[in-house]
């Protein structure tokens, strides 16, 4: 156990967001699912008691029949503003007093640092790039991870849950996101920052980082372990197993959005095209781990090998 | 108002003194006194009505030109407070009552914006100690840390505002996601905020490069590697050989300014990060903020809706 390597990891003035990251994450997954979780069981009780939905004021916030709806701007809400801003203001002071913003030596780009790290928000993509080649990790999975965020409210036709937190009604929807946000986000992020060592070698927290350690593993192209040789065959070879996979996983994604009677209503309600994109994203999502699971279990490299591009 | 009062009032009586003051001493003395008097009765009035200002302050006519409107405790007048302002007329004058409490909205969308305030506040300042240039920008960095006045109390200031925005603006959309509130009316608002997202991440990596050490120059050089890999555009990428794609025409020249990442690389950085793109996110900011209002505010707490209240999809 290194527990001086563990220190300069954690305490390296750019790695403290993601060591905040591990807390305030996981507290405020913590603060809306508790939210959740208590407007469901509400959702149960109003369900189970039709005359009681009926006079109910719906919200698990305290009620009193006199009390007024609405309440005054000022200073209701200005005085929680102004003292949000001076908690940040003293938040940011005292973090910019105890800790220096770091400033290595002068650029220079005969010297290569090893490892060389994007700034912390990027290490989830730069990541990627150990299971995908860089058009994909850099550019395309970006590029669609922005157009997908962008297409969530036209393609999610649930109407329910709009203003309220609540996992019973949109259990498909907010797992999806907490899986693409945590899991596949998040944590992505921490692996970079914290795991990945010189050479992006994987460290464990406390080991010593070894600057000279190598890893002899050797990762095969998917046709090489068929024994397909041939360009043209590899070629063949690498579409086929990459339909396959879009035919399963989008089987799958069906299987999931019509589990139950609830989901087959939301999925009635969906056109056409909605359907189409909802698929063509989660697909797209679902490639990412399940290519890291085929890389570590099976150590393959790529799938689909073309003189062009390989995936 | 005073003075000029006292100036009409005295010309008659001191004139003739006034005009041969070194004359007769009975005469002089006569004049002396009556000056006196005035100067009292000025001065008695300049007390009263400082005391008048003092006790309503409220009722001058530079208070009034100020504040426009009055202010007390009637519920009009708390609303004409936040209606008549401009910085806060972007909220309404009454809000849903159990949306001030913090657990359902977590301030985050605000607390982002604050933040943004500073980072403009204290990255301006950085802006007067610092020169785009190869030559000198790491040095104007040893400069503001070493010898100028809270040089890197500002720095740190910017640098730790600038990350807490990156993990606050994620946080706030968890929060929209979790909460549903990209539903109808909202969808658009959605995107925007998609937008403003992905303009935050890019601020943030623009000025990853300013300082021009190791850190960010190896930091941006991975990540405009990238670049390099695009599809059709990069000279890396599939089919952008294919196209014509060399290091000096695809699309990462185009970003860097050159084949490697070098004083016209710093330049662009500096220029997006402190003109372009706080413009862009700026004016992206008032239609996100705006159409918050113009969707109904914040989109809850709502009351819950069952699942046998569903309406049917009209079918086109």
């Amino acid at each position: 156990m290194d527990l001086h390597q563990l220190w300069t990891i954690v305490s390296t003035p750019d790695n403290v967001p993601i060591v905040l990251l591990l807390f305030v994450v996981p507290f405020y997954t913590w603060y809306g699912l508790r939210q959740a979780f208590a407007n469901d069981r509400l959702i149960a009780q109003l369900e189970g008691d039709p005359a009681m939905a009926k006079t109910h004021h719906r919200k698990v916030q305290p009620y009193k029949a006199g009390w007024a709806k609405e309440v005054h701007v000022w200073p209701y809400l200005l005085r929680i503003e102004f003292l949000a801003a001076i908690i940040v203001t003293v938040i940011l002071m005292v973090w910019s007093i105890t800790l220096n913003a770091p400033l290595e030596e002068p650029s220079n780009p005969t010297l290569t640092m090893n490892p060389s790290k994007a700034p912390w928000y990027f290490l989830g993509l730069q990541e990627m790039l150990v299971y995908f080649d860089p058009w994909m990790a850099g550019v395309v999975m970006p590029s669609l991870i922005i157009i997908g965020l962008m297409v969530i409210p036209y393609i999610d036709s649930n109407p329910l849950g709009n203003g309220y937190y609540t996992y019973k009604q949109r259990k498909f929807s907010i797992l999806t996101f907490i899986f693409g946000f945590i899991v596949l986000w998040v944590s992505m992020i921490v692996i970079g920052t914290l795991i990945r060592g010189p050479g992006w070698m994987w460290f464990w927290p406390g080991t010593t980082w070894d600057h000279n350690r190598l890893i002899f593993e050797v990762n095969r192209d998917l046709p090489d372990i068929f024994g397909i040789t041939g360009r043209i065959a590899k070629i063949i070879f690498g579409a086929v197993v990459v339909g396959m996979y879009l035919v399963a996983a989008g089987i799958l994604i069906h299987k999931l959005i019509t589990k139950t009677a609830f989901n087959r209503k939301i999925y009635a309600r969906m056109s056409v095209l909605q359907y189409v994109v909802m698929q063509t994203f989660l697909i797209i999502m679902l490639s990412l781990p399940v290519k890291i699971l085929a890389r570590q279990l099976f150590r393959i490299k790529y799938v689909w090998v073309t003189p062009w591009f390989n995936i | 108002m005073a003075e000029t009062n006292g100036h009409n009032t005295n010309p008659p009586a001191s004139t003739p003194g006034g005009n041969g003051s070194g004359q007769g001493n009975g005469k002089g003395g006569g004049v002396v006194t009556k000056v006196l008097a005035n100067a009292k009765a000025v001065q008695a009035r300049a007390t009263e009505e400082f005391k008048e200002t003092i006790k309503a302050p409220e009722k001058t006519d530079l208070w009034k030109s100020v504040l426009r409107v009055k202010h007390d405790e009637t519920p009009r007048s708390r609303a004409l407070g936040v209606l008549s302002n401009v910085f806060l007329h972007l909220h309404p004058a009454k809000i849903n009552r159990d949306a001030v409490a913090y657990n359902y909205t977590w301030g985050m969308g605000g607390m982002t914006f604050y933040v943004y305030i500073t980072l403009v506040f204290t990255g301006t300042l950085l802006m007067f100690y610092y020169h785009p240039s190869k030559i000198v920008a790491f040095r104007d960095i040893l400069y503001l840390e070493s010898d100028v006045p809270f040089g890197k109390l500002l720095r740190n200031m910017h640098r730790w505002g600038a990350h807490l925005m990156v993990i606050m603006v994620e946080l706030h959309m968890f929060r929209v996601f979790l909460t549903g509130s990209y539903k109808k009316p909202r969808e658009f608002n959605w995107v925007v905020g998609v937008l403003l997202l992905v303009l935050t991440l890019l601020l943030s990596f623009t000025g990853y490069l300013l300082p021009d050490d190791q850190l960010g120059f190896w930091a941006v050089t991975v990540g405009t590697n990238m670049a390099r890999a695009t599809p059709l555009l990069g000279h890396m990428g599939p089919f952008g050989p294919q196209l014509g794609m060399t290091p000096f025409n695809d699309v990462r020249f185009g970003l860097l300014g050159g084949s490697i990442v070098d004083s016209n690389a710093l330049l662009r950085a500096y220029i997006w990060h402190c003109v372009a793109i706080p413009i862009i996110a700026s004016a992206f900011m008032v239609v996100h903020f705006w159409r918050v209002r113009k969707d109904g505010g914040i989109s809850g707490p709502a009351p819950v809706v069952l699942e046998s209240e569903i309406k049917d999809v009209k079918k086109v």
